[in-house]
């Protein structure tokens, strides 16, 4: 019995790396794009990515979540009504649980990214320019490259806490390792056995991410050295 | 929009937020003391020292927090010894079941920010300590732990924001802080925008006023460090 729920927990772990590697993409997107207002010269754009990172930063994950399940469809729906129109606006547990961590998780990204295009030498996107690189090649031939080594760390350190955030997203119902941990707490009165093994999952997610970025960044820093005191 | 319902029950809210601040502070004192003596052991010669903090940072870092929530709050009563316990009563606590998840996972961040900042003190500090014939406890307590946890205070105010955040999971075992409060309004006014925004407000302000704090604190007495970060 113990090993037919097992299984069913282990099986729901391919639905938490989905709304994991999903979250991360948009994660990616919204740091790249807020990032580069950070570093804009519009005060507009620069003042627009400060409210969005400190205003997500400043609100406790669940929070934002429930925020995005239950409000923000009541509000669209209130608007539509009063608009006149007979829709019911809906969000299915995972597209809520991917924006929601998309959208925190990009502004833990933007501060990861401003730094990394911050320490990249300005002289070499100059240089870059004054061969006649047109923008696009500048950024994925001298920017990414540099940016990847610089943003690893910081990027790291955040798909570890993503992967973990992904729990909450069960509390709105989505079907994940801790929604079927849950379920099978409550079927058979075990509750330390499932949690535990929940928690094995997440433990075992959580090191082997640590192995392939620590062997990414080694490929990355490949010709530079470090003051090592 | 219906902001009644919100004013009504204000009162709800500030004992929510009484809830969320004593959960917080609760936590991070606890865990100050707890994480200080570990932090200097995760950076032990010995290998007995060193290892056991290791592994328990990496687990309390490596596994959600609600899992280890469930755990405490659901898992401990499977077990017959537990039940009958005399530490039962306190156990069967959701209030005594959310410190101590709360307590043992900022402990494990605590610990490796305060380990961080030992492994920077620059090593002649601790030399010049030496040279003086200072014991290893007075080295400790004059020259390693002040510099150690000023050199952390940036990460630390991090820490204590994501704590402060972080109580939030304590709605999911029954307790009425500004989550919990909030979710009980939206189910019993079928509100769902206002209460949970107003929850999100009240945590925003927490925020700002917490990464205030750090700065007059960073500058108070982190202020020596300046020249160096440059």
């Amino acid at each position: 019995m113990i090993a037919d729920f097992t299984r069913t927990i282990l099986a729901a772990g391919v639905t938490t790396l989905l709304l994991a590697f999903a979250s991360l993409m948009v994660a990616i997107v919204l740091g790249l794009i807020a990032a580069y207002c950070k570093l804009s010269r519009s005060f507009l754009l620069r003042a627009c990515a400060q409210i969005y990172t400190f205003v997500v930063r400043g609100i406790p994950d669940l929070v934002v979540i429930l925020l995005v399940y239950y409000s923000v469809p009541a509000v669209l729906n209130q608007l539509g009504d009063n608009a006149g129109f007979e829709v019911r606006v809906e969000f299915s547990p995972l597209f809520a649980g991917v924006a929601t961590l998309g959208l925190i998780f990009g502004a833990y990204m933007t501060e990861t990214f401003k730094t990394a295009l911050i320490n990249i030498p300005k002289g070499q996107i100059e240089a870059a320019v004054a061969y006649g690189l047109r923008p696009r090649r500048v950024f994925t031939h001298i920017v990414l490259p540099q940016m990847i080594r610089l943003a690893l760390p910081g990027f790291t350190n955040n798909w570890l806490v993503l992967v973990k955030a992904t729990a909450l997203v069960s509390l709105i119902g989505l079907q994940d390792v801790m929604f079927r941990a849950k379920g099978a707490a409550e079927a058979t009165g075990k509750p330390f056995t499932f949690y535990l093994i929940a928690a094995g999952f997440y433990l075992v997610v959580t090191i082997i991410s640590m192995l392939i970025l620590a062997m990414i960044a080694r490929r990355f820093e490949r010709g530079i050295r470090e003051i090592t005191s | 929009m219906n902001w009644d319902i919100i004013v009504e029950n204000l009162g709800l809210y500030a004992a929510g937020a009484k809830l969320t601040l004593l959960l917080t502070v609760v936590s991070l004192a606890l865990s100050f003391f707890i994480a200080v003596p570990l932090a200097l052991a995760r950076n032990s010669p010995s290998p007995l020292l060193r290892y056991p903090v290791f592994v328990y940072t990496l687990i309390f870092r490596g596994t959600p927090l609600l899992v280890q929530l469930f755990l405490i709050y659901f898992g401990l009563a499977q077990f017959e010894l537990v039940r009958t316990s005399i530490v039962w009563p306190w156990l069967s606590s959701p209030l005594v079941c959310v410190l101590i998840a709360f307590v043992m996972n900022t402990t494990a961040y605590s610990t490796e920010i305060f380990a961080g900042g030992l492994r920077h003190i620059p090593f002649g500090e601790v030399e010049a300590a030496r040279a003086y014939g200072m014991s290893p406890l007075t080295r400790a307590r004059r020259i390693l732990i002040p510099a150690m946890l000023t050199r952390s205070l940036p990460l630390y105010g991090n820490e204590t924001i994501m704590m402060l955040q972080a109580t939030s999971l304590a709605s999911t075992v029954t307790l009425l802080e500004i989550t919990g409060v909030a979710r009980n309004i939206t189910l019993t006014y079928y509100v769902q925008f206002e209460p949970y925004a107003t929850a999100a407000m009240i945590y925003l302000v927490f925020t700002f006023i917490l990464v205030g704090l750090f700065q007059l604190v960073e500058r108070r007495w982190a202020g020596y460090l300046e020249h160096r970060v440059g």
